[in-house]
């Protein structure tokens, strides 16, 4: 596409001399390609096929997020936090609800902070689903993503059994959880947590030895450690380089601490053990998906005052109180003493903080949201130098960006 | 914060978080002006002087005691009654330590804040987007251009006095023949409801000043 081959008039047939001239030039990648993983553009200078200079261009999706949550009330703000990474909502609004409860100074009950690490993880799961299941999309390999759609759909289902919806959950709240799990639901995921693994190696057996997949991602964008913490990376990105890191064991929230798995960790860093990582922490998800539902013991799902979490539809028939606590949430919300958080939870793509501060009133004053993809995209110049423009293409799917939360 | 949390967590000897800060402060040798312990001694919070940043900033990052490998956060607060109206604030983790620190610095409009690129380069993007947002400029940020805005955007919206409507909108123009930029137009008028309880957290009623001194200070005599 970018070499011409010159042959210079008047040569003879039998000795071609050639004379090849490689043009450096830009091209535009995106904002509306199917490999972009949303409204990316990238900006490329190549030399030849390969890339000299990758610049993202982003803010295509911005729409706002924080100046728009500093004019609503905090139960107002929390159901922006699904269209922030729409692959894994809940797991967004796992940092807003811990940071508000922070500040408020409230426990959460036992039994709602074991649905919060059960859903967080399902919400792992459908992100790396998706992830791992795309990204083979744009190496080549079509029925992964297929199969991981299928999958990805039971586990929506699970959504909509607790929430009422696929996706705007609007489901972790601030002193808890919107409503306790329908009858039967545990049930229904423990069946199927006890066949995901067959679909588990149904795909690894696709993808982990396939010769075209490997020949794509083996050593290609490769982060060292120290690179990849200088970047600011998080998550799966920085496990893969070989940092053990997981905001689930080194700073626990919710009941993260009784949980039993293991982190696993790359050597190379390269967008094969981005995709390995990502394969091996769905089955920990498992097991903690497993040990949640066998630890979970009934009881309240949400605090117990009126003031923060709204009265049981119920008692709002016949008590005159709760009527009044209903409203007042709903149209003033609770106000948040004074004061400044940064809280941090482990999201599927790494770590999601809210750097939520709150002036005594009943909005936040300011609500930053710290998205892991934002860091990630910036080192795709770093990731991409000398790489091929198919190359490009794995890494953006390796790094599992998502557009909803980087523009925010 | 609340000065009870504070002095609760004064009162406990050993907070190693408060430790770390003196520690910090002592090592930065007057860079840090203010060792803080937010959310009940949870959260470590350090305020700097602007001009001592880069220092404070190697310091944090090389010291083996401190190690802050990773600058997770970088972004403004804007606080237009204040002096110095934007705050810049820095959330740093130590990856080999496991503990975090929140370095703030002010600044007015004007004057700029070093930028810490040189130091951890994760900050390209983030001061980009913190010029964007609050118009901070940052001295010595090689690629100072808006992000997450439209190209051609004008105002830094995440101020306090920029309007939540913005002043244009995009709309197909049938001349044109494209989409164009036009004066914002509300088809109702933007409504931001007060809802500060007169019983509960608004003390002055309008024309009641005077009750309200009373209750205060106490009547005069």
């Amino acid at each position: 596409m970018s070499s011409q081959a010159i042959i210079p008039a008047g040569e003879a047939a039998e000795s071609v001399t050639r004379a090849i001239e490689v043009d450096s030039h830009t091209i535009n990648f995106g904002p509306q390609h199917p490999a972009a993983h949303g409204v990316l553009r990238l900006v490329l200078e190549m030399k030849g096929e390969v890339v000299e200079r990758a610049d993202p261009h982003v803010g295509l999706l911005h729409r706002g997020t924080e100046k728009l949550i500093e004019h609503k009330t905090y139960i107002q703000a929390l159901p922006y936090f699904d269209r922030l990474d729409y692959v894994a909502p809940m797991s967004m609004e796992h940092s807003f609800a811990i940071a508000t409860e922070r500040l408020l100074g409230i426990e959460v009950p036992e039994r709602a902070q074991y649905i919060r690490v059960l859903f967080a993880e399902l919400s792992r799961l459908l992100n790396h689903l998706l992830n791992i299941t795309t990204y083979a999309l744009d190496c080549g390999a079509i029925t992964p993503a297929l199969w991981g759609f299928e999958q990805r759909e039971t586990l929506l289902e699970f959504y909509e059994n607790v929430s009422g919806s696929h996706y705007h959950a609007n489901y972790f709240r601030p002193g808890g959880v919107a409503k306790d799990l329908p009858a039967g639901l545990e049930g229904r995921i423990k069946d199927w947590a006890v066949k995901f693994p067959a679909f588990m190696d149904d795909l690894e057996r696709l993808l982990s030895e396939n010769r075209i997949f490997k020949q794509r991602t083996v050593d290609i964008g490769v982060m060292t450690a120290e690179q990849a913490i200088e970047w600011g990376f998080s998550g799966p990105c920085l496990r893969a380089s070989g940092c053990a890191w997981d905001l689930r064991k080194a700073q626990p929230y919710d009941v993260y601490d009784r949980m039993e798995f293991d982190v696993p960790v790359g050597t190379r860093g390269d967008c094969y053990d981005r995709y390995l990582v990502r394969m091996l922490e769905m089955k920990e998800s498992l097991k903690i998906v497993h040990q949640c539902l066998a630890q979970m013991k009934p009881g309240p799902v949400k605090v117990q005052d009126n003031k923060i979490a709204p009265p049981k539809r119920s008692e709002m028939k016949r008590s005159m109180e709760a009527l009044i606590h209903h409203f007042k949430l709903y149209t003033e919300g609770y106000h948040v003493p004074e004061g400044a958080t940064y809280t941090v939870t482990e999201a599927p793509k790494g770590e999601f903080g809210v750097y939520l501060v709150a002036d005594g009133t009943n909005r936040p004053y300011r609500c930053k949201i710290r998205s892991p993809g934002y860091a990630h995209l910036q080192a795709m110049e770093v990731l991409s130098k000398g790489h091929m423009l198919a190359d490009a293409v794995a890494i953006i799917g390796s790094l599992d960006v998502v557009f909803g939360e980087i523009d925010r | 914060m609340a000065e009870n949390e504070i002095a609760a967590a004064e009162a406990a000897p050993e907070n190693p978080l408060r430790t770390l800060g003196l520690a910090i402060a002592a090592a930065a040798g007057g860079a840090v002006t203010e060792v803080e312990l937010a959310r009940g001694g949870a959260e470590l919070v350090l305020r700097a002087r602007r001009d001592s940043l880069i220092p404070l900033m190697l310091l944090l990052r090389d010291d083996p005691r401190f190690a802050f490998e990773q600058c997770m956060e970088l972004c403004g607060v804007d606080w237009p009654e204040k002096p110095e109206r934007f705050e810049v604030v820095y959330n740093l983790l130590s990856l080999s330590h496991n503990h975090r620190v929140r370095v703030i610095v002010t600044t007015d409009g004007v004057a700029s804040v070093p930028s810490v690129v040189g130091i951890w380069p994760s900050a390209t993007w983030f001061e980009r987007e913190t010029w964007d947002m609050y118009g901070v400029v940052f001295e010595g940020q090689p690629d100072l251009r808006r992000i997450l805005t439209d190209y051609g955007f004008e105002g830094h919206p995440l101020r306090k006095d920029f309007p939540l409507t913005g002043f244009v909108e995009l709309r197909y123009d049938e001349e044109l023949k494209r989409v164009a930029y036009g004066p914002v137009q509300l088809t109702q008028e933007f409504r931001n409801f007060d809802y500060l309880s007169p019983w509960e957290g608004m003390t002055t009623l309008p024309g009641d000043e005077k009750v309200h001194l009373n209750r205060l200070e106490g009547p005069k005599e």
